[in-house]
């Protein structure tokens, strides 16, 4: 089944006088159970795409489909029921509630999914058990290092159990210890049947994916995928 | 989100920014503090001066001389103090003049000084009839009052009011010693009761020497004429005031030779009208002060909107991560809903509590009472809720629209 479809999707910034088209007319799909790496240099389009896919932003033009329904039909309210059933996001700045302890960040979309206090602690736990944090779960992001915050952030994720996983630059603030961790969870994730998108400017993090699609100055480069060998 | 979760999360928001929440809470607090002690101390002037007035008595008239519709000034000849004569108030006093009159009192007063032993005092001394006790609702601790056998006769007997008899013979019991006034040797008949009140009137009422009128004019104040300074006239019952009204107006201007009512050399007032007047100038003082504490509130709620503008552009960041993670935007601006509440709640309550602790406190410093009013204190809370609620949950809806990306990258 088709995750993620694009079609000829632009995304314009304006401010004032000044345009600039972040991207320029991208079409891709993405299937379930994939792991997709989208690499480019800093500026290239990246994070915007990333924003769009998550509906966390909407195109200027050209249609995106997320699990065949088009994102552009749905209103507030619906868009934050896909962002909270069928996304998990994973930021570079892991975003973290400060005051929250850890295991209070990670229930917190079961929250707003309506979830029971005792069920939304129980599975709050398992995720940061699956991420290797349970230790941590009763301290607060600021008590924690930049893998664990970073742990926690993909347990929260995940906690959701949603149809896709959407990273940007998940490793950017990290040490290589730590990046690789991270790294080598999102694959395992992946492995349990998840569809992982990750995106990364640094080759050896998009090595990670079994799909790596390319993107320069708003296009991608090529016909939108290249393969580079499944659980590489 | 449940509104048990949406409240959690609130007062946890409030929790986790202590200082800020504070502030606002201190704004919303001070504000309300002020609402309730000013509307407090205009209600409590109100009700002093209507308990005072009702004290003296709600069936009474009150003659003084002078016109009070003249503007040529006051008729009479010598002096207002001549227009009112003690012939007047035996003429009242009769009930084929005036049937719906109870009781008449004439009254001249003058301040002397009181000597008993070593002791001097000066008070006000207050020459009257017998009717005088019943006419001003007062009653005697020990002893009696005096007779008109004594009135008629001059005699130099006195009934003296707590004040003045604990001054002049401290513990001991006054009744039957001889205290000089002015330099007269008079005989203590009775002591008054306490009229009860710490109110100024009051003490006035509770330090004075009542003599009979007679002794007072021809003896102590050593006036040849029979002028008094006021009659005091008790209706039969409320309901015939008016007719007493009527024929006391009548009889004085028969007995005066005045044949225009609008010429009348002398002024009845009623309690009732002293009440509406002195109500109606207290109502205007409790609307005014309630004009101040309002601004007093809003510029205290304009404080508290720009503290929770700062908070929310502070929060934008955790608006568009919770929008990342699926909070609807009704979610967003019910969980500020929720805490502008708690906030204003909270300072609502505890200006409340300032406000009530400061009406027990603050009368043994001013002299004023504070009347603390249950509406006006429910009034004030739910203002308190509504200026967090009107100044927090609009720039919260702002931010609840954004694109959670637009919020997310607001660093
Ligand atoms: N909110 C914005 N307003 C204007 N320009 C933007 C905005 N966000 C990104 N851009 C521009 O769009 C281009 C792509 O940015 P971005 O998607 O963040 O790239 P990447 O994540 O690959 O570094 C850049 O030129 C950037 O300056
Ligand atoms: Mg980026």
């Amino acid at each position: 089944m088709t995750v993620i479809e694009l079609d000829d999707v632009r995304k314009i910034y304006r401010s004032g006088t000044l345009a600039v088209e972040a991207v320029r007319g991208v079409s891709a799909r993405i299937d379930e159970g994939e792991m997709v790496a989208i690499m480019g240099p800093s500026g290239s389009g990246k994070s915007t795409l990333m924003h769009i896919i998550g509906c966390l932003d909407v195109p200027t033009s050209g249609t995106y489909r997320l699990m065949g329904d088009d994102v552009s039909r749905m209103s507030e309210v619906e868009l934050a029921e896909v962002r909270n059933h069928r996304i998990g996001f994973v930021f570079q700045q892991y975003n973290l509630l400060p005051s929250l302890q850890a295991w209070r960040n990670v229930e917190l979309p079961l929250t707003y999914a309506g979830v029971g206090k005792l069920e939304r602690r129980q599975r709050a736990m398992e995720a940061l058990e699956r991420v290797g944090v349970a230790e941590q779960a009763l301290h607060r992001p600021g008590e924690m290092s930049g893998g664990q915050q970073q742990r926690v952030a993909v347990a929260r994720a995940l906690v959701t159990n949603p149809d896709l996983i959407l990273c940007d630059e998940p490793t950017g603030a990290l040490d290589t210890v730590a990046a690789a961790e991270v790294l080598s969870l999102l694959q395992e994730l992946h492995r349990a049947g998840r569809t992982v998108v990750l995106i990364t400017h640094e080759a050896e993090v998009a090595a990670g994916a079994e799909k790596i699609m390319r993107i320069r100055d708003g296009l991608f480069v090529g016909d939108g995928g290249l393969h580079v060998g499944a659980g590489a | 989100m449940s509104w048990s979760e949406t409240l959690r999360t609130g007062v946890e928001a409030v929790r986790s920014h202590r200082l800020r929440s504070a502030l606002t809470i201190l704004g919303i607090l001070i504000g309300i503090a002020a609402v309730i002690l000013t509307v407090g101390l205009g209600e409590g002037a109100q009700q002093q001066v209507t308990s005072e007035i009702s004290a003296l008595g709600t069936n009474l008239l009150t003659v003084t001389p002078g016109s009070s519709t003249s503007t040529a000034g006051i008729r009479g000849g010598l002096g207002s103090a001549s227009t009112l004569t003690l012939r007047d108030a035996t003429a009242l006093a009769s009930p084929s003049v005036a049937p719906d009159v109870k009781a008449v009192a004439p009254v001249a007063q003058s301040s002397e000084v009181l000597t008993a032993g070593n002791t001097n005092w000066t008070t006000a001394v207050v020459g009257s009839t017998p009717a005088w006790l019943s006419v001003r609702g007062r009653q005697l601790a020990a002893g009696r009052f005096f007779d008109n056998q004594e009135l008629s006769s001059d005699a130099a007997v006195t009934v003296l009011a707590p004040t003045t008899a604990s001054e002049l013979f401290g513990p001991a019991d006054p009744v039957g010693q001889t205290v000089d006034v002015a330099g007269i040797p008079m005989t203590v008949i009775g002591v008054l009761t306490s009229v009860g009140s710490a109110s100024s009137s009051a003490t006035s009422q509770d330090d004075q020497a009542v003599v009979p009128i007679t002794t007072a004019t021809q003896r102590i104040f050593g006036s040849s004429g029979t002028s008094v300074q006021s009659i005091l006239i008790e209706a039969t019952s409320s309901s015939t005031l008016s007719a007493a009204y009527q024929e006391t107006d009548n009889e004085l201007l028969v007995l005066h030779h005045i044949t225009t009512p609008a010429a009348a050399d002398f002024t009845i007032t009623t309690q009732q009208s002293l009440l509406s007047t002195a109500t109606s100038v207290d109502k205007t003082l409790t609307v005014l002060l309630a004009g101040i504490a309002a601004i007093a509130l809003l510029v205290g709620g304009i404080g508290v909107m720009n503290i929770m503008l700062v908070s929310v552009t502070e929060r934008v960041r955790e608006i568009g991560l919770r929008k990342a993670l699926g909070a609807a935007p009704a979610t967003i601006r019910r969980q500020f809903l929720v805490e502008a509440s708690v906030l204003g709640l909270v300072g609502g309550v505890l200006g409340a509590g300032l406000g009530i602790v400061g009406a027990e406190v603050l009368p043994f410093f001013i002299s004023n009472p504070i009347a603390i009013s249950p509406a006006a204190t429910a009034g004030a809370i739910v203002v308190a809720i509504a200026i967090g609620v009107g100044f927090g949950v609009y720039p919260a809806s702002r931010a609840a629209r954004l694109a959670p990306i637009d919020a997310l990258r607001n660093e």
